[in-house]
């Protein structure tokens, strides 16, 4: 019998909800990425473990607060802790900016120089994350887990599948649409912000209009650590946080600002959405859903997997070569050729 | 007193001198024009006078006051801008943020000056939701122009303002030029269009291999049969 | 001349430095130092080459390498026969229809002019050619893991000499370099950074996952050795009279002498490629290569076809590291894909490149020499370090505990502040470039 509903609730349970709160997360790391290459000019390397270190930062006062009793009720405890997390670890990224990228900044060295440069801070970073916390997976979500279990899905439908949403996976979307407003709000309608687009669109020229670059580049760090320690944080409460994961999580990210247009935080959006359901959709295994949709007695055999989830890298990777060869500047026309 | 002096320029961009003491100067109100043929060091005296340039020698001063030792921008606070002869405008942003942003420093309402500009280019109020990349190039110019003339210059500089547009566009902007001259502020122009940008100009300075060799009346220069020969074709 | 001389005791005080740990700990470390410091000495010179000479970022190193080291395993072990008869006509069909795709993509490459829809129609190839893959190869797969899966469980190698796996490996490193190469230089040079990233991280992935290849994360060992084993030389008359003569200890002596045969090639293989790349350096192909990285628009506006020189350069690279993956998997006896960290075998090489001196050879040597000995002797001395630190707190501190547990993490942070003090006070590393006129 083909029964359409259910493959339906099947499809969006396990690929439309992961994928839209993996694409938020991807979305806003790509959006420091971009923010940074936009005004600074370079891929930064290190932003992979600048997420993984303001993670940290907010999981340890997590975990203070929970040994003080402080409590969201069914939200994670870990929301209070990010705006700490924001703080250090913009004031981190700062000092990584005063005693690394300054000096190579006022010898306006070339761009390459200063990816090479992002790869030492990478380097320290993920050493100092490694050593305060350690390399293992840590949990520091609590709260609710379920917003709608699966189970209670089903008895209000009828249906056989379910659809469950995660706590997590809801706090994320909220959590992406208000930093994504906020965002575009300050780059549009604030000073600052617009002198931001300036600089990043013709620096020479923003400073014969008087605009202060080493306040332009210190609002971009921050901002950029700011994106990075919300996209960690939530993806951290999502699966868990485990450093190396933090590293690996460089080439969704790049592939996402790629795919968009460096440069172009529309495009970082819609490049971390492009990423996530390509990787879901490819590395997700369709039997089950096959079996409700053909009508017939006809049964799948095999998985009916494109691609096995250990080479999910390898889509963010294939998307982002496709979008090298046919439209290097992206889909919104990034800045780089 | 001229209101800006530069003289006995010398110097370059590291490497040998491009400028000689060469020596340039605007009155309050009139413009003053830098002609030459090619490579003759016409864009680097305007980036020496505009302080993008370590001068070995010389000495430049706005009104009376010595200003050689300042920044671009700390001249740009002083009352003077300047207009570049390429991306010149930020061309992803609109025509009225582009504007904005000339009006960086101040702090005081800029809505007036904005006004003004408007009314010298009526085009780019037509088109300031647009962004300045999609405009065309004579268009840009306008920008451009608009842009240095919000933070309200004493002087204003422009370096080759009609390259690449068509010869109506150029008849325009030296309208505008002229209209913006007439309301006080010094105007200093390199121009590759030497006969055209004589015309308006109250006065002309002709420069070969970095030093001055004519200095005159626009007028008077396009009578020396000497400068028509050799720079004019004739 | 100062410099010679400057260059001759850095080489000098490093050789001392070997020597010490021999002395202080042992020569078995020492030689064990040593041997990693010539592989590590060729993979910089590799690295150094795209980077010193032509300016390009790779940060794919470590699967450029670990694609010779897969080389090294295929090349060495002897064939599964039981995996093959277990898989039947299947193993055939897969190959059959890896080398259909391979041969219909590059007709095509070479059939069409260039044009996105010569990019577009290979891509349909691989594609369909990855789709039948699966669909005939993967019940193959499935077979083959189950024969014997605690001892093999895959389909083995070639069962050649181990040393033919060097230039292969240096081969496939090179071929996929080219296919990279081909896709993204010319673009901005951010993009072959993340391009190389991607393709490592694919590359190890495959070689955690394909079990049927590699045995996957249960790793191949025992691979055959180009040098004696200890055991058979313990047993040699000859042996025992020499290590008798020298008065040393046969079984101490017999690792020893293995780890200097090893020495011994790897010394050979780095001595040809240095010779090879100071070759190349000085000729007016190396000329040229220097033009271009230092002034990349006037090399374009005279002629030069940009592009296809940084493939090339590229493409070479690549090569010499392929050779040292080889190496390494060699030295190890077996192949372990969760070995490949990115951290160890990509940014390590290139700390190796910037301390030593872009574009200068002999500076990719010493820095892997120095690199690689500091990597190592960082662990006991962080390790003295905390445990100084840490002497005045109570000996059942929970801090102290982790402090000391931690120590090793600290390795990455020191890389890179050498990483970044490099580039900031000495961009031009230990030994600089000279400056050819």
């Amino acid at each position: 019998m083909s029964d359409p509903l259910n493959a339906a609730a099947l499809l969006a349970n396990f690929v439309i909800v992961p994928a839209v709160a993996y694409g938020s997360q991807l979305a806003l790391g790509a959006l420091g990425v971009t923010l940074i290459y936009g005004i600074l000019r370079f891929s930064n390397f290190a932003h992979g473990d600048t997420m993984a270190f303001g993670t940290m930062i907010t999981i340890l006062f997590t975990w203070w607060f929970q040994s003080l009793g402080m409590s969201l009720g069914p939200l994670p405890t870990a929301l209070i802790a990010l705006p700490f997390g924001i703080l250090l670890c913009a004031a981190f990224v700062l000092l990584c900016d005063r005693m690394v990228y300054r000096f190579h900044r006022k010898n306006r060295a070339d761009p390459v120089i200063f990816v090479i440069a992002s790869v030492g801070v990478m380097f320290v970073m993920n050493g100092l994350v490694r050593f305060i916390i350690g390399p293992n997976d840590q949990n520091f979500s609590d709260g609710e887990r379920f917003i709608i279990k699966a189970r209670e899905f089903k008895q209000m439908t009828g249906l056989s599948e379910g659809i469950s949403i995660k706590v997590s996976q809801g706090i994320t979307v909220v959590t992406m649409i208000i930093v994504v407003a906020a965002l575009f709000w300050f780059l549009n309608k604030t000073r600052t912000g617009k002198s931001m687009r300036a600089y990043s669109d013709n620096e020479d020229l923003a400073l014969l209009s008087g605009i202060n670059p080493d306040r332009v580049v210190a609002v971009t760090w921050i901002l950029a650590a700011a994106l990075a320690t919300i996209a960690g944080t939530l993806y951290g409460l999502d699966k868990s946080f485990k450093p190396f994961t933090y590293f690996q999580l460089l080439l969704p990210i790049f592939a996402s600002a790629i795919v968009g247009g460096l440069g172009n935080p529309l495009g970082a959006i819609a490049g971390g959405f492009v990423i996530a359901f390509s990787e879901i959709t490819v590395t997700y295994a369709y039997k089950k859903f096959a079996n409700y949709i053909v009508p017939g007695d006809w049964k799948a055999d095999g998985l009916m997997q494109l691609l096995s989830t250990n080479y999910k890298f390898a889509v963010s990777f294939l998307i982002l070569l496709m979008v090298l060869l046919f439209r290097p500047t992206g889909i919104f026309k990034g800045k780089a050729v | 007193m001229s209101y800006l002096i530069a003289e006995n320029m010398t110097g370059g961009y590291g490497g040998a001198d491009i400028l000689h003491d060469c020596t340039i100067a605007a009155e309050k109100g009139e413009i003053a024009v830098i002609v030459g043929p090619n490579g003759a060091g016409k864009s680097t005296a305007m980036k020496a006078v505009f302080g993008m340039l370590d001068l070995r020698k010389g000495k430049v001063s706005l009104n009376g006051e010595d200003i050689t030792s300042l920044t671009p921008q700390d001249r740009v606070s002083r009352g003077m801008a300047f207009v570049p002869q390429n991306q010149n405008v930020f061309p992803s942003m609109s025509v009225e943020e582009n504007l904005e942003m000339g009006a960086f420093l101040r702090r005081d309402n800029i809505m007036d000056t904005m006004e003004q500009v408007f009314e010298l280019f009526p085009i780019l109020k037509e088109k300031r939701r647009q962004n300045a990349g999609e405009l065309s190039g004579g268009q840009r110019q306008q920008v451009a122009v608009g842009r240095a003339l919000m933070t309200q210059p004493q002087l204003l500089m422009l370096d080759e303002p009609t390259a690449g547009v068509s010869p109506i566009v150029m008849d325009e902007l030296f309208d505008r030029i002229i209209e913006v001259a007439r309301t006080g502020i010094s105007i200093l122009m390199v121009e590759q269009n030497a006969r055209q940008a004589l015309n308006i100009a109250d006065k002309g300075y002709v420069l070969v291999q970095g030093a001055n060799r004519y200095t005159d009346t626009g007028q008077a220069l396009l009578n020396d049969p000497e400068v028509r020969k050799s720079f004019l074709g004739g | 001349m100062i410099t010679s001389i400057r260059n001759v005791l850095y080489f000098a005080v490093m050789a001392g430095l070997i020597v010490l740990v021999g002395q202080m700990q042992s020569w078995n470390l020492a030689l064990s130092i040593l041997n990693l410091c010539l592989i590590s000495a060729v993979m910089s010179l590799g690295v150094n080459m795209q980077w010193g000479y032509a300016g390009l970022f790779n940060v794919g190193v470590m699967g450029f390498a670990a694609l010779g080291g897969l080389t090294a395993m295929l090349v060495s072990m002897p064939p599964v026969q039981e995996a093959w008869t277990a898989a039947g006509g299947g193993a055939w069909v897969g190959l059959g229809i890896l080398v259909l795709m391979i041969a219909t993509s590059a007709w095509l490459y070479r059939k069409l002019p260039k044009s996105g829809l010569r990019t577009a129609l290979i891509m349909l190839v691989v594609i369909a050619g990855y789709v039948l893959l699966r669909m005939y190869f993967d019940p193959t797969t499935k077979v083959i893991e189950k024969v014997n899966p605690a001892a093999s469980g895959y389909l083995g190698g070639l069962g050649l000499p181990i040393l033919i796996a060097w230039p292969l490996g240096g081969l496939l490193a090179g071929g996929v370099a080219w296919i990279v190469g081909k896709i993204t230089l010319g673009l901005r040079s951010d993009y072959l950074a993340i391009a190389t990233l991607g393709i490592s991280e694919i590359i190890v992935a495959v070689l955690k996952h394909e079990d049927w290849l590699t045995r996957g994360v249960k790793n191949v060992t025992g691979l055959p050795r180009p040098v004696p084993y200890e055991v058979n030389l313990q047993n040699a008359v000859w042996f025992n009279d020499l290590s008798e003569k020298l008065g040393a200890d046969p079984v101490t002596f017999s690792s020893i002498f293995v780890k200097l045969c090893y020495a011994g090639l790897f010394t050979v293989v780095l001595l040809m490629v240095l010779w090879l790349s100071e070759k190349a350096l000085r000729s007016p192909w190396g000329r040229m290569m220097r033009a271009i990285r230092d002034n990349e628009v006037s090399a374009n506006a005279m002629g030069k076809d940009v592009t296809a020189r940084h493939l090339q350069v590229f493409v070479l690279g690549s090569i010499v590291v392929g050779i040292a993956g080889a190496m390494l998997t060699t030295l190890d006896g077996q192949l372990t894909p969760s070995s490949y960290q990115p951290l160890r075998f990509t940014f390590l090489i290139w700390v190796m490149v910037i301390v030593g001196g872009s574009g200068n050879n002999w500076g990719a040597v010493l820095g892997g020499f120095v690199i690689w000995f500091f990597w190592i002797e960082a662990e006991p001395l962080g390790l003295w370090l905390m445990d100084t630190i840490t002497s005045g707190m109570p000996a059942d501190s929970g801090l102290r505990a982790h402090l000391l547990e931690s120590a090793a993490h600290m390795r990455l942070a020191t890389m890179g502040i050498i990483l970044l003090l490099a580039l900031r006070f000495r961009p031009r590393g230990l030994l600089p470039e000279r400056t050819h006129q």
